[in-house]
């Protein structure tokens, strides 16, 4: 983590008078980044898929949190119920993408007798 | 002295939060961190239902309680089921590179560094009061999915018809049931046809004056068949 937003929230902490919204970025900004690395990094096709689970949830995290009813600004204005709706939507639809994925999954698991994405090479020019 | 003093000033709100906070960060790290895959999946399913905890800190429990119903107990058990079927032993753990790792520890923290100065950034949320509860948000949720709006505008909202969200729930749905069956014709077994248990019971069943001593009936019913 860099010194700044170390620096950052570390005050945050020593106040903690409650959590504003950065928190829930703060949070959501870790999962998106942890799920970044793992599809860049795993070379399993399955750790690929969960490394877009993590990022789909990260997304949920701000929109929840920027519908959250607790954490609505002063004279800011809320996604309200808005925001809870598209993170429903986000979740379906990484229900439909992660049974999608898996059955292309087991495909190339049949074909190649492997799960590895690297041996993904069929299509090389 | 001052860890209780800072104890004091918290409430539960806030530690909940650091608790759910750290849980799903921290299993979302070893996420990224494990090689073994079941060990990933496990890490995944922790991190989301921490998650979830967000959720209902929050206030939105209907989210949260469709988090824990459709990602951890849908979603994963078809991850983990993926793991099971794929879970040849040099197919578990697949170990990355160190140099690849170094790359992309230097990408996550720049990333990390961006996506912090933008949550730092916003400044004019509140933090919550005490005792205040905010109404369910199921019943908004299930009429805005069926296109008739009951929560209050938020301040600032044009007066006029807001749209709901019926057609986005009829075009999901629609995309829901096209996509498994899609996945179910991607995934079918595509084996050469295997003989069908009568068969192969038939084909090493012992011979006819054996089979005649030991007077089953149903076995001879069924040698007479695939004769």
């Amino acid at each position: 983590m860099n010194p700044v937003a170390l620096g950052t929230i570390v005050p945050l902490m020593a106040v903690a008078d409650g959590v504003s919204v950065s928190h829930y970025l703060v949070v959501g900004a870790i999962l998106f980044t942890a799920g970044i690395v793992c599809m860049a990094v795993k070379r399993n096709a399955l750790g690929v898929l969960m490394g877009i689970e993590l990022v789909l949830n990260g997304a949920n995290v701000n929109f929840v949190a920027f519908a959250s009813p607790y954490l609505r600004g002063q004279g800011a204005t809320s996604l309200g119920i808005d925001g809870q709706v598209i993170a429903l939507f986000v979740i379906l639809l990484a229900a439909a993408e992660a049974a999608v994925a898996l059955a292309i999954t087991l495909a190339f698991y049949n074909n190649h007798a492997t799960v590895d994405v690297d041996r993904a090479d069929d299509l090389k020019g | 002295m001052t860890g209780s003093l800072l104890v004091a000033a918290m409430n539960f709100h806030t530690l909940l939060f650091y608790l759910f906070a750290s849980l799903a960060c921290g299993f979302a790290v070893g996420v990224v961190v494990a090689d073994n895959v079941v060990r990933m999946a496990l890490y995944l399913v922790l991190s989301l239902g921490a998650t979830a905890g967000l959720f209902f800190l929050a206030g939105a429990e209907f989210i949260g309680a469709m988090q824990l119903m459709i990602y951890v107990g849908g979603t994963l058990v078809l991850l983990v089921f993926g793991v099971m079927l794929t879970a040849q032993a040099p197919f578990v753990s697949i170990k990355t590179s160190a140099s690849d790792r170094v790359l992309a520890g230097v990408v996550a923290a720049s990333l990390l560094a961006l996506l912090l100065q933008a949550a730092f950034s916003v400044e004019a949320w509140r933090r919550p009061g005490l005792g205040e509860v905010a109404p369910p948000a199921a019943t908004p949720i299930g009429t805005a999915l069926v296109g008739v709006r009951v929560d209050d505008p938020p301040p600032g909202t044009p007066p006029g018809v807001r749209s709901g969200y019926l057609l986005p729930f009829e075009i999901v749905s629609v995309h829901l049931l096209v996509v498994l069956v899609g996945a179910a014709y991607l995934a079918r077994a595509k084996r050469r046809r295997t003989p069908r248990a009568i068969e192969v019971a038939a084909s090493v069943a012992p011979p006819v004056d054996e089979r005649r001593r030991a007077g089953g009936s149903a076995s001879a019913l069924t040698a007479g068949g695939v004769r």
